[in-house]
């Protein structure tokens, strides 16, 4: 498809609301609001839209990854069963991660491998703040929070180039 | 590098080493025919066989039919190789044994899979799917209801990122297409496009990204263009005829035709319009490429021409000279397959197969060459081309661009990305195929 036919669709469709549905279009979708998905929708952005209230300091989050991140991970990230975290050998948080962001949001809906989003918001921005440290990128008594991640510069944040729309 | 219409032409009646023209065969097995028929006999045909006794099975009444059949009890070989049976802390892959089908659509038993957790136990009548974000009006669709939308169904193929990753290996891996090339398969896949969802919910004009989300343990999410989603994206919910398998996607998928694999997310249960990438853990550490002396590449998508000879390959012994069908699979993330070239010296001569019709778009498409072996060392490769006209770069070519390997890794590992390069495989004296650079 050309990017000029999608464009003209997403402008049709745009024109479309629900009153002006076809008569046999199925119709079939519940509404729903944002507030019903709340629980849903983890969606964290680079620009920090998305992230919860909480905090955490590199220390808390050095016994959080004790309990919870170590024993795959290995001691101080530094690989284990799992990969290294911070290694300088392979892609890590400390030279290809490009935003802050995506290390709260990786950890949030997806860690401890065994029990996925059983972290509590402030435990997620702890051992986001824990990593961060190990890889020197914030100080050791830096707190992260919705406010201060985003702001976090990231070593390789301009590190990519995009192939997109190139190669589409 | 490209080869010119001319070169295609005069390659066209024979190519080395036995490659065999396809009409030229087509007006031998006339001949044979005839031949056997009058009774004279050749040595082309064949040493004679043995009187026939009745086999034992033939004696007696058979098995029940079972409610839902797996294949014959001597077929257990033909399986996926997996990389993590006991689901410890890591990636699973699984491997389509291509070497061991035939034709063009994977069984779903054998279909690949990467999946960073295993797979979820899905109660398809809670499942939900949720559309949100930049509508003007947010919906929630069950499966039940979806099963009432219109659906269409295409063949289609999907195939990781990381497929045919070890080609980029300082030398050259000792495995087979399984290893090497396992990470594709290919389906009919039946849903509802994702284009009538949206139609539904309406789109702010803002929206050109949406974000895709599994129900899976790991939620795992990517941003994809909105113009995909308006293009050829489906929710698909059956594969093959019956509801997608476990670890598909059970009980809906994203399927975007074309583009690396984990965009096509599994457990699909929301899709969020949104206005930029959310430069989710999928798209800024994995399936990303780090290229020697240039930024890493980024969003890189669609799966590039490709092909790789099946028949015969690493494992699959050549019993002797004489005739074999070359065979194998082409595909392109861009469309059709329009042509692929085979050659049996390495790339010094090249012959064009018979590309088994319909070809489809994005799809899985068989090629095939008659071959007579002459019992010698030879090196058989196949290169494609697709109707936008990019064909299969070189190993050199693909290297000159992204930097040459300096390691070699195991053949379980990703040392780069969307890997497309020619695929050579050695026949020795003995019949036996080695991977190899030509």
């Amino acid at each position: 498809m050309s990017t000029r036919n999608g464009l003209a669709i997403i402008a049709a469709l745009a024109l479309a609301t629900n009153a002006a549905l076809a008569a046999d279009a199925p119709g079939l979708g519940q509404s729903v609001t944002e507030a019903d998905l709340a629980l849903w929708d983890m969606t964290v952005g680079p620009d920090g839209e998305g992230l919860p209230a909480g905090s955490g300091t590199p220390a808390q989050g050095k016994a959080v990854y004790e309990q919870k991140c170590e024993s795959c991970h290995g001691k101080e990230a530094g690989g284990g069963r799992s990969a290294s975290l911070v290694s300088t050998k392979d892609r890590t948080v400390t030279n290809y991660v490009p935003h802050a962001t995506t290390i709260f949001d990786f950890t949030r809906r997806a860690m401890p491998w065994q029990q996925p989003k059983s972290l509590t918001n402030d435990e997620v921005y702890a051992v986001t703040a824990y990593l961060l440290s190990l890889a020197k990128i914030i100080g050791e008594n830096d707190v992260m929070n919705a406010e201060t991640l985003p702001k976090v510069r990231m070593p390789n944040r301009d590190g990519f180039v995009s192939k997109y729309p190139e190669k589409r | 590098m490209n080869i010119s219409k001319r070169e295609t032409d005069n390659l066209e009646p024979v190519a080395g080493n036995g490659l065999i023209n396809r009409r030229a065969l087509l007006g031998r097995g006339v001949l044979i025919a005839g031949a056997a028929a009058t009774g004279a006999g050749s040595s082309i045909t064949g040493a004679a066989a043995e009187p026939l006794a009745v086999d034992p099975w033939s004696l007696k009444i058979g098995s029940p039919i079972p409610a839902y059949e797996t294949p014959a009890k001597y077929e257990k070989h033909v399986v996926r190789t997996l990389t993590n049976p006991n689901n410890e802390p890591r990636t699973s892959n699984g491997r389509t044994p291509h070497h061991l089908l035939n034709g063009t659509i994977t069984p779903n038993g054998v279909h690949f899979v990467v999946s960073r957790t295993g797979f979820p136990d899905i109660d398809p009548e809670k499942h939900r799917l949720v559309i949100h974000g930049l509508v003007k009006q947010p919906k929630v669709f069950t499966l039940e209801s979806l099963a009432r939308y219109p659906m269409e169904s295409h063949i289609r193929f999907v195939e990781c990122g990381g497929n045919s990753a070890p080609l980029y290996n300082k030398d050259p891996i000792q495995a087979n297409v399984q290893a090497i090339h396992g990470l594709v398969s290919c389906s009919e896949w039946t849903g509802v496009k994702l284009s009538t969802l949206l139609e539904e919910t309406g789109i702010d004009p803002k929206a050109t990204w949406f974000l895709a989300e599994g129900a899976d343990g790991p939620s795992m999410n990517r941003s994809i263009p909105l113009a995909k989603a308006l293009d050829d994206a489906m929710i698909a919910l059956y594969q093959n005829g019956e509801r997608i398998n476990p670890s598909q996607g059970y009980p809906m998928r994203l399927l975007l035709p074309g583009y690396e694999g984990n965009m096509s997310v599994k457990w699909l249960h929301r899709i969020k319009l949104v206005e930029a990438p959310v430069m989710a853990i999928n798209e800024t550490m994995q399936y990303t490429m780090r290229i020697e002396g240039q930024k890493s590449w980024q969003f890189y998508y669609p799966q590039e021409v490709k092909s790789f000879i099946t028949h015969p390959s690493p494992g699959l012994m050549l019993k002797g000279p004489g005739y074999y069908e070359i065979s194998g699979l082409a595909y392109s993330g861009n469309g059709r397959i329009a042509k692929v070239m085979v050659s049996a010296d390495g790339g010094k001569s090249y012959a064009e197969a018979a590309l088994q019709g319909p070809v489809h778009s994005k799809a899985l498409t068989r090629f095939r060459m008659p071959w007579r072996w002459d019992g010698q060392p030879v090196v058989l490769q196949s290169r494609a081309w697709d109707e936008a006209g990019n064909f299969q770069p070189t190993r050199e070519q693909l290297i000159a661009e992204r930097g040459a390997p300096k390691v070699n890794v195991p053949a379980v590992a990703f040392p780069m990305g969307h890997m497309n390069v020619i695929t050579s495989w050695a026949i020795d004296g003995k019949g036996e195929a080695k991977h190899v650079y030509a």
